[in-house]
């Protein structure tokens, strides 16, 4: 069905903080449509003097959820849009939107699977959707997310992580890169070949891989799966960083 | 400092909007071949350069340009130069 | 057009203009830092293969290696640069080459009356002659004291500062001097053709 993309204005409803530098915004939508996880919005801000940035947030509810998307919002360093929307918007605030906007990384039951998707940092934002969607409708898709954090505390989503990993067939292993916690009994290295094939191995080859972090993160893990023995048609990848002028 | 332009590179999927509203529809599954080297890509997995006057989709296998896309307060252009791509609908 | 919605509170990351508003053109405002922009991988060439040539419209075209390059009589820059994407930096300090000087070691075809500047990776970009000679362009390969950063271009790129940055060629590798004026990159996609940040010309027609 073809739609025309026009942008709308999106009411701020909840804001949700999830670690130092990252908040979700949950945005009620007039013109709502449902998206396919892994799909993205548009967001332009206009100053008044009619000066505008314009990024790309990726959806991080599941379309079950009518009327309202939740994106998740991390701090880029000197960035323009990201503090703005981590420091200055509170619930009733109002700014353009237009989506849902991809087909190319999205993942829904026409896709199948099982299903290994790979997330560096906020990369787990689209993937989030995926999982959350995966576990509204309680399809059996086998899934498994690898997630590289820098730090414990940079985890995104981590309890609801842990909560959908108590159900039937998902789990999730954690890499920290930087610094672990006394005890830590994740992984505490890069991504790297060993990894993959660890966490790929219940799954089977014949799985449909998502990846989606910053540019390093994506080409090693992109790379490494076609090493462990995966086709490059079933690697999916999006990567994460700065976007617009 | 590579490291930082690394971070500027992003995919195809980046340009996923302006494409969207130039063909009016989603674009980012459509293969895309290289002029250049052959090389097939869905355009969502084309590399994306967007900090830039405008956005330029480039091949994976080679970096040969295969989209570009121009915004301007009056009208979106792009130039198609891959392969098998639809060609653009013509604006009034 | 619709009307613009304005989101409250949102200013965007730009730098009052202080009492320097009249070096600011219109539509532009201020940074502090230097955007890096780039419609391509960065290439990394290697110095001993880098080459700078003046060829097209001339007797004989001409070309230097890094280090005959380097003998060129230089000068240090001080500049006002501004890219169309809007932002304004003011005071950057460059080391280079004068085009002037480069023009000197060729003898131009009295035909030559446009030239196209070229660089790795497949960049270019058209300039009236006019408007890169008597001071007004130089080829830099040092910024703020250090060799120009390949992301800002290095190891040498045009500077053209009196048009918007995308004239200013990143990685450039030489000029072409032309009878006819050939588009380059941007202008043969809705970018005008001349680029004078005073008149705003952004955008063909403007």
């Amino acid at each position: 069905m073809k739609r025309t993309l026009e942008w709308q204005i999106a009411t701020v409803s909840r804001i949700k903080p999830e670690t130092a530098e990252v908040r979700t915004l949950t945005l009620a939508l007039p013109d709502w449509t449902a998206h396919r996880p892994g799909q993205h919005y548009d967001v332009r801000l206009t100053a008044d003097d009619g000066y505008a940035a314009q990024r790309s947030y990726s959806v991080a509810s599941e379309p079950e959820r009518t009327g309202e998307i939740d994106i998740t919002v991390e701090r880029v360093p000197n960035g323009e849009v990201s503090p703005f929307l981590l420091d200055t918007v509170v619930v009733g605030d109002r700014f353009e939107v237009r989506g849902p906007i991809g087909g190319y990384f999205v993942w829904d039951e026409s896709v199948g699977g099982p299903i290994l998707l790979v997330a560096g940092g906020s990369g787990v934002v689209p993937l989030m959707a995926m999982l959350r969607h995966r576990a509204a409708t309680r399809v059996k898709t086998p899934a498994r997310l690898l997630y590289s954090a820098r730090t414990y505390e940079q985890i995104i989503y981590g309890p609801e992580l842990d909560m959908l990993a108590s159900q039937d067939g998902f789990k999730v292993s954690y890499t920290l890169t930087r610094q672990q916690p006394p005890g830590w009994k994740g992984y505490g290295r890069r991504i790297d070949d060993a990894m993959l094939a660890e966490v790929r191995k219940p799954l089977g080859l014949e799985v449909v891989a998502y990846v989606c972090g910053p540019t390093a993160l994506v080409e090693v893990a992109a790379d490494g799966l076609e090493r462990i023995g995966l086709s490059a048609d079933r690697i999916r990848t999006e990567r994460f960083g700065p976007s617009g002028t | 400092m590579s490291e930082l332009m690394d971070e500027l590179v992003l995919d195809g999927n980046a340009a996923a909007g302006a494409l969207a509203e130039i063909y009016g529809d989603d674009m980012t599954t459509v293969l895309a071949e290289c002029a250049s080297c052959g090389q097939v890509d869905p355009i969502g997995g084309l590399v994306a350069f967007v900090h830039a006057p405008g956005i330029v989709l480039r091949c994976t296998a080679c970096a040969t340009v295969v989209i570009r896309i121009v915004q301007t307060p009056k009208r979106t252009l792009v130039d198609v130069q891959g392969k098998r791509i639809p060609a653009p609908p013509t604006t009034t | 057009m619709p009307e613009k919605f304005v989101t409250r509170g949102f200013v965007g990351r730009r730098e009052p203009a202080g009492t320097q508003t009249k070096r600011i053109p219109p539509g532009q405002h201020l940074v502090k830092d230097f955007p890096v922009l780039s419609a391509g991988p960065t290439p990394r060439t290697d110095l001993a293969k880098w080459t700078f040539r003046i060829e097209g419209l001339v007797k004989e075209p001409v070309s230097w290696g890094w280090n005959e390059f380097q003998k060129l009589p230089a000068q240090d820059f001080v500049k006002d640069i501004s890219c169309v994407t809007k932002w304004t930096k003011l005071d950057t300090r460059w080391r280079g080459v004068s085009v002037d000087i480069l023009l000197e070691q060729v003898e131009l075809d009295r035909r030559a009356a446009f030239v196209t500047a070229f660089s790795d990776g497949g960049y270019t970009t058209n300039i009236p002659l006019p408007e890169l000679v008597n001071g007004q362009a130089f080829v830099a390969y040092g910024y703020d004291g250090k060799p120009l950063a390949p992301e800002h271009g290095g190891p040498a790129r045009l500077v053209v500062p009196h048009l918007y940055f995308w004239k200013s060629a990143k990685w450039v590798r030489g000029l072409r001097l032309m009878d006819r004026d050939v588009a380059g990159f941007w202008e043969s996609l809705g970018y005008n053709n001349h680029g004078d940040p005073w008149k705003e010309e952004r955008y063909t027609g403007d």
